[in-house]
């Protein structure tokens, strides 16, 4: 059978970069994190100082995720891919859908979803979290994350609220491996106007016009090269809470205890209990807790 | 009778800041441990495709024997390091942070199949890893 022409030569251009790509194997086990819901490395809700895949200096590399998060009412799919250079700078693109359940039913949009477009980029500026272990100093990254939401439906509402359907996070990392104790702590402080990471857009009449200034900490011991087990923690701003429907779109922080293994440097699996708090408690009052996994393949 | 009690605690003490300056060194198997580890280590690196040029003009029993030194004084044994300085052995072999880390993996392999507990093992490797700013060149 004769491949049409186009297909043939990607096939070959996709098998000539091949040992380019697998060349990116530089870095250990599980030092590029693995991905967050936003698209960038870190844990799964927070990004860290570290780039993603195993690109050392002098390599190219990437990876891809799928994470679903499901929780008593509402589910979220997010999906990415990432590139990452010399160990250096990351770029990330990542998408999420958000099935608002019950809350969508009630507002008079069953079946509404929420859908969110993120574009990252983080660049490391000092330190290494792996080797310096005589030093205090842990790696640090800065990083951004530009995002735009399809509320569909629900944007007109957002709008009246004075929530933006766009807008930026910028967030400080600092990821420090505590190796002869085998223990991998990370802080971020984040600049953001976010509602809900984004997903009921950005910031509201409200509350304060400018950034709010979140810490999110990550802390994770390596039960061995392929195994780690940590919590994360992530504080949210809050900028819909009162809004002109008072307490009613109040937003938790969230939280989540996480297994990361990775068999090996091409693939990633990282399962979470996860902790959301209310969720549009407006409508849904329950806290919204639930499971997380996404799988990673690097190259 | 206190007297006593305090000399004792501070013998005591003192045994426990002796034990804990050699741990490492006694988790690792003593002298003999450590020579064994790097008797199965130096092989890995001869034939590790992505490093084995660095080892080319090195001899594998001299390497085992310095590395043993190495680390039995870096882990409290009583062992003194006689090689050269890390920086000037290494200044012209053109070693990437990839080919430091794909040493490392082979040392973590190597300790592996010691049956060295992961957790010892990290203790040692973070006494080494700050090497890397000696041997990584380029």
């Amino acid at each position: 059978m004769r491949l049409p022409i186009c297909l043939r030569r990607a096939t070959a251009g996709l098998l000539l970069a091949l040992p380019l790509l697998s060349a990116a194997q530089g870095k250990l086990l599980l030092t590029g994190g693995v991905s967050t819901v936003e698209g960038a490395a870190g844990g799964g809700l927070t990004p860290w100082a570290v780039t993603g895949s195993y690109a050392s200096a002098g390599e190219v590399g990437g990876s891809a995720y799928l994470t679903r998060v499901s929780s008593q009412d509402y589910s979220l799919n997010s999906f990415g891919v990432l590139l990452s250079l010399h160990d250096r700078a990351e770029f990330s693109l990542a998408r999420q859908d958000f099935d608002t359940g019950p809350t969508g039913t009630a507002l008079g949009l069953p079946g509404l979803q929420l859908k969110q477009t993120m574009a990252g980029a983080k660049l490391r500026v000092a330190g290494d979290a792996v080797l310096d272990s005589d030093r205090a100093m842990p790696q640090i990254a800065l990083g951004l994350q530009a995002k735009r939401l399809d509320a569909g439906g629900l944007e007109a509402t957002l709008k009246s609220l004075g929530a933006k359907t766009h807008g930026v996070d910028l967030y400080l990392s600092a990821t420090k491996l505590l190796l002869a104790h085998s223990t991998l702590v990370n802080l971020t402080l984040r600049a953001t106007k976010a509602n809900q990471t984004g997903l009921l857009g950005f910031g509201g009449n409200a509350s304060s016009s400018g950034y709010s200034l979140c810490p999110e900490v990550s802390v994770a011991y390596l039960f061995s090269k392929h195994l780690a087990l940590g919590a994360e923690y992530r504080v949210k701003p809050d900028k819909l809470n009162p809004s002109a429907l008072g307490a009613a779109l109040k937003e938790d922080d969230w939280w989540d205890l996480f297994v990361a293994w990775a068999p090996n440097k091409q693939v990633s699996i990282t399962a979470a209990y996860v902790d959301l708090g209310r969720v549009v408690p407006g409508i849904v009052a329950r806290r919204q807790t639930g499971a997380y996994l996404s799988a990673q393949i690097a190259f | 009778m206190k007297h006593h009690l305090s000399i004792g605690a501070l013998a005591l003490v003192c045994l426990q800041a002796g034990a804990q300056a050699d741990e490492l060194y006694q988790a690792l198997g003593g002298k003999a441990g450590i020579t064994r580890l790097n008797a199965d280590f130096v092989p890995r690196l001869f034939n590790d495709a992505r490093i084995k040029h660095i080892f080319k003009d090195a001899n594998p029993n001299n390497l085992v024997e310095q590395l043993s030194d190495q680390i039995c004084a870096a882990s409290g044994g009583p062992c003194t390091y006689e090689g050269g300085a890390m920086k000037d052995v290494h200044a012209d072999l053109g070693i990437t942070r990839a080919h430091f880390n794909a040493l490392v993996e082979d040392l973590q392999a190597a300790m592996d199949a010691a049956g060295i507990p992961f957790a010892t093992q990290n203790r040692l490797l973070a006494l080494l890893a700050p090497m890397h700013r000696d041997i990584v060149t380029r």
